[in-house]
């Protein structure tokens, strides 16, 4: 049927303003990357050129790999994103299951409860916070980072996982009361399997901006041992202001881990952006 | 399913929940409650005392503290305002593009135009600082190429630009939110709706106004909030690209920046956290405030479409 909406001059259209889009979006990008691959000359000579064999240079990427602690700042990042994301899933898949299988007293309360950190940004929190993290000696620590992005990301996984988890055949989970397996058992080896793609929505939902914040680590573990990558970017970016060829090297060195698992997981991603998880 | 009456008090429900609302509760919960707390008090001679609401009387009556708060709140407000009128239309617009049947490379062009989303504030904000840079030269290079070069100017380093430079780069940013929330809500539509509408000859636009948009309004509800929320918390982008100051002379200040520089001090001003708690809360009631108008006033008036 489609196709009698289909006509030629629209689609060419469609396709005009899509494509003047996508080079909008991808356009800073690729200046940033192509130029970090050149030297100075290049870079201020002919900045929207590739770069050919006379102004290919690598002298940025040399100065940032010899001056800052990237690969430290990428360790600490990913310990404290990954271990973020387990709690997250974790208690937020637990809390759902107990929301969205059990009638008791206060569900709904619980549920509101939990549903009001979707709405209010934990930032605003961020003085207590400090004082809390100050008190019981975690500032400068990856812990106080990992547990402020698991109370940050916990509203949403509940919220969106407890709806999938009404979903989840009753039938199912009463045979496995019937064999006698306890609820434990129900909602490890029944229940957590088969909510598995919508606990990969939540996973990106709360994956990014924790790779991306540069608030907490900023005011709860700016120490050189904690800092996170974003952190590290952005002062690294501002000690070399002057010096374009490290600045556009460490910018693409930040872009390109994100943008090399974004591509390969994009398919994921989009999948479960568009399942209807935020409906 | 429901458990039976009179059963044995069931532990294994608070044991599911205990984690999550344990954590939920220390970490979120609590500081938000204590930092509305903090913002009645004031450090006297190192010891908190109680003080009322005297913190929000310096804040909106002292004129060092009430002028850099206008102008916080004044300049979010733009923020949002452009964010509104730039970022959700464009995102609509892309997703009605990408939902439609047949289209070619649309996988393509959804994952391309998503990737300045996953971006770092960090790495957006530099990249369009040197991009823009009258010392580069991409930009003007640019805008020579279609014979527009006398209309450069260093706009991020101008009072009367810089502002809404950055609002159309945290557009450009975030443009691939609503155009993926949209983008799902157009394909739910079910095929039947459409092929009905085509059947009464409404097809092309008048398709995607009559029929398609009132579809998919709650979901462009949920965006404006989510885009309100998200504004009048925004603190990195500013800070990144023009630092805590948010210059130039705090054109580009918002609430996020003038509440770390209150928080934290800045040059010769010390840091006062029961201040900063008490531009927290003020935001904590702008965004309430937003969300209840949102809730109660929006949300109720939304027509929702069974399928």
């Amino acid at each position: 049927m489609s196709t009698a909406t289909r006509s030629l001059p629209r689609t060419i259209g469609a396709h005009a303003i899509l494509l003047t889009y996508t080079v909008i979006a991808l356009f800073p990008v690729i200046i940033v990357i192509m130029n970090s691959f050149k030297s100075r000359a290049g870079i201020f000579g002919a900045p929207l050129t590739p770069p050919t064999p006379k102004t290919f240079d690598l002298i940025g990427y040399t100065t940032v790999i010899g001056q800052g602690d990237f690969i430290h700042y990428f360790q600490n990042s990913l310990v404290v994103t990954v271990a973020s994301l387990f709690f997250v899933l974790l208690f937020g898949a637990m809390a759902a299951f107990a929301l969205s299988e059990y009638r008791f007293r206060g569900n709904t309360m619980m549920g509101l409860y939990l549903a009001l950190g979707i709405m209010i940004p934990i930032r605003l929190g961020t003085v207590a916070i400090l004082q809390l993290m100050v008190a019981s000696g975690l500032v400068n620590t990856l812990t106080a980072l990992i547990l402020v992005y698991t109370a940050q990301g916990l509203p949403l996984a509940v919220f969106i996982l407890s709806e999938f988890m009404k979903q989840v055949s009753d039938d199912l989970k009463n045979a496995g009361r019937i064999d006698g397996l306890s609820e434990y058992t129900i909602f490890f080896r029944l229940v957590l399997p088969l909510v598995r793609p919508s606990m990969a929505t939540v996973a990106v939902f709360t994956m990014i901006p924790i790779w991306n914040d540069l608030w907490f680590p900023l005011i709860l573990a700016p120490s050189e041992e904690t800092k996170t990558v974003t952190l590290g970017a952005q002062l690294f970016l501002g000690q070399f202001v002057t010096n374009w060829n490290a600045i556009l090297a460490a910018l693409s060195l930040a872009i390109m881990p994100v943008l090399i698992l974004y591509v390969i997981f994009s398919r994921q991603l989009i999948r479960g952006i568009t399942s209807g998880a935020v409906k | 399913m429901a458990a039976a009456p009179k059963r044995p008090f069931r532990w294994h429900i608070g044991i599911f929940l205990a984690p999550a609302v344990l954590v939920y509760t220390a970490i979120m919960i609590l500081p938000l409650a204590g930092t509305l707390q903090l913002s009645l008090f004031r450090n006297i001679d190192q010891s908190q005392v109680f003080v009322g609401l005297e913190n929000f009387r310096t804040l909106f009556g002292d004129p060092n503290w009430s002028v850099n708060f206008w102008n916080a709140l004044r300049n979010n407000v733009w923020f949002f305002v452009i964010h509104m009128l730039v970022q959700n239309p464009i995102g609509v617009m892309l997703a009605a593009l990408l939902s439609s049947p047949k289209l070619r490379f649309a996988a393509f062009y959804r994952t391309a135009i998503f990737v300045p989303t996953i971006l770092s504030f960090v790495i957006v904000g530099f990249a369009w600082k040197l991009i823009l840079s009258p010392l580069w030269g991409v930009a003007p290079n640019l805008m020579d190429l279609v014979g527009l070069k006398s209309l450069f100017t260093p706009w991020l380093g101008k009072e009367e630009y810089a502002l809404t430079t950055l609002s159309l780069i945290s557009v450009w940013q975030f443009v691939g939110i609503p155009m993926m929330l949209i983008y799902a809500a157009l394909l739910s539509i079910p095929e039947e709706v459409i092929e009905a509408a085509e059947c009464d000859g409404i097809t092309g636009m008048s398709q995607f106004w009559k029929i398609k948009l009132p579809l998919i309004l709650p979901s462009i509800g949920i965006i404006s909030i989510l885009t309100f929320v998200g504004n009048f918390n925004a603190f990195d982008l500013i800070y990144t690209a023009q630092g805590a100051l948010a210059g130039p002379n705090y054109s580009t200040d918002i609430l996020g920046t003038f509440l770390y520089r209150a928080f934290f001090g800045f040059q010769l001003q010390v840091g006062d956290p029961n201040m900063g708690a008490a531009i927290a809360t003020m935001m904590f009631l702008i965004i309430l405030g937003g969300v209840c108008v949102y809730l109660f006033l929006v949300q109720t008036r939304l027509r929702r479409y069974q399928f």
